[in-house]
């Protein structure tokens, strides 16, 4: 293999390209990136970055070092927009093409947007360094914030609003907010901290469409129900960008690109790994696509052996997320049913301060901490690995 | 010299957490201490709360590794070295003689 195309310049680009160089690959490797930034963290962009504590210098993830050290061409700025049946040349929006004898698919997820709202200023999705700043400039001159969604980036973004001293509502369509990835009881602990930080949260109600004259001003809920607002957040997840792919000939729908658990897609050259793969998880026992930092470094990792047919099976990490709101850090491992039983390992959710068990068969399959990191990193080590057969589901 | 508290209160594999100009972490590994400075060098996360494997600790939130000894990380995430500083140990009291404020060499 001469070269290999990297199609995504965010975190799980980088980590395929440093892995690509970790096993030995010393052919040519093409980073292409839809932002013309070098890559860099999002997480903080709904936390410290948003708030303004840290700045771009702060998000980088390459080091002055990695420059030689990867040896790296990039075409940033310049996103892919078609791949040949054949797979050997990758066509940029410019109309430049990098031909490549491999291709890593590592396009991401983008924000999923509010169907209507396109005509109004003062909506935000929250995504990439340019909408961190665009939501910032905004929100240091709002008093109201209304955050449709409320999961992690509703109330990461509604607790880093609080900080700036903006009102914030939160309406949220379902009972209560991660009840479905936390279950009803512990969802109900997290969703109490945005009333203890002053956060109006709004449950159980469909937004129906926001109205304003030029500018947002006022957030619909069915019933005829308004909130005032002057900044809106959508939050209401992700879309994988798989649209370039059409025509290809790789698997792909709406749910990401099909890949097995080492991330080999239906054709032999060309792997996918991170936000944009719809893979085959051996803790799960089923097809997911993980929006996870942690994902997004070890997903390319076995990709790229699979690439270079350096594959050795590694045991499968169960799936591990974190969020930071309201001054508490919530942590979760594992995978969790809706019929696992859960209980309370140490600490009480009264005080903000717990570790809570998923149990299946009496099996620990999932754990969730709150403010007890410590204790976390323990029983995520009690998960036990779950060797379920791979292959395309 | 900054006091960390009684050797019995470091028990093997542990680690304690002490306030300095900014916290440190001592850790004993096989009954040898190690301090270095407590707050991962990638994101806002104590090491002291961390995963002690060998002489490395992994940070708790993105699992960057320290090298306990010499601070280094292992890789990404952590892309700088966090402080080390001496532990002395005088009549089963613990000590840390805090490193100089500077910036640790990348």
């Amino acid at each position: 293999m001469r070269t290999v195309a990297v199609i995504g310049g965010s975190l799980a680009g980088l980590s395929a390209a440093r892995t690509l160089r970790d096993q030995g690959y010393d052919g040519r490797i093409v980073v292409v990136g839809e932002e013309d930034l070098f890559p860099y963290d999002r997480p903080p962009l709904s936390k410290e970055f948003l708030a303004g504590k840290i700045e771009m210098a702060d998000l980088a993830l390459t080091t002055p070092t990695d420059d030689a050290e990867l040896d790296l061409e990039w075409r940033l700025g310049d996103p892919a927009t078609g791949l040949d049946r054949a797979a050997s040349s990758v066509v940029l929006a410019s109309g430049r093409e990098v031909p490549a004898d491999g291709v890593v698919v590592a396009t991401g997820a983008r924000a999923r947007t509010l169907p209507g709202a396109e005509h109004l200023d003062g909506v935000h999705t929250l995504r990439t360094a340019d909408d961190a700043v665009a939501l910032r400039r905004d929100l240091v001159v709002s008093r109201r914030l209304v955050v449709i969604g409320g999961g992690f980036i509703g109330a990461e973004v509604a607790s880093t609003a609080r900080d700036l001293g903006v009102e914030v509502t939160v309406i949220e369509s379902d009972p209560v907010p991660l009840g479905r990835v936390l279950g009803a009881d512990l969802a109900a602990t997290c969703a109490e901290m945005h009333a203890d930080n002053g956060v109006h949260l709004i449950t159980g109600e469909v937004v129906t469409g926001l109205a304003g004259n030029g500018r947002v001003r006022t957030v619909h809920l069915a019933g005829d129900r308004t909130e005032p607002a002057d900044v809106v957040v959508v939050g209401i997840g992700a879309v994988p960008n798989v649209e370039w792919l059409a025509g290809s000939g790789i698997e792909h729908d709406r749910r990401g690109v099909r890949t097995d658990a080492a991330g080999a897609t239906n054709i032999p050259q060309v792997v996918a790994a991170g936000d944009c793969a719809f893979s085959h998880c051996a803790y799960a026992g089923a097809a997911v696509r993980h929006e996870h930092w942690t994902n997004a470094v070890q997903q390319p990792a076995a990709a790229v052996a699979t690439l270079l047919g350096t594959a050795t099976p590694a045991p499968p990490a169960p799936p591990y997320f974190w969020s930071d709101q309201y001054g508490a850090r919530l942590q979760f491992a594992g995978h969790r049913h809706p019929d696992d039983t859960v209980e309370i390992i140490d600490g009480d959710p009264a005080d903000r301060r717990f570790v809570a068990g998923y149990r299946r068969h009496g099996e620990l399959v999932a754990v969730f901490a709150m403010n007890q990191p410590k204790l976390f990193g323990r029983w995520r080590r009690q998960l036990s690995p779950r060797i379920v057969p791979a292959g395309l589901p | 010299m900054i006091l960390v508290g009684s050797l019995d209160d470091i028990p093997l594999g542990e680690a304690v957490r002490v306030e300095a100009e900014v916290p440190i972490a001592v850790f004993n590994v096989d009954g040898e201490l190690y301090a270095i400075d407590d707050t991962c060098t990638h994101q806002d996360a104590s090491l002291a709360d961390g995963w002690v494997e060998g002489c490395a600790v992994e940070c708790p939130l993105h699992a960057a590794c320290f090298d306990l000894r010499t601070g280094m990380p292992s890789g990404p995430p952590a892309k700088l070295p966090v402080r080390t500083h001496e532990v002395v140990v005088d009549d089963g009291v613990v000590y840390v003689r805090v490193a100089a404020a500077v910036e640790a060499a990348a």
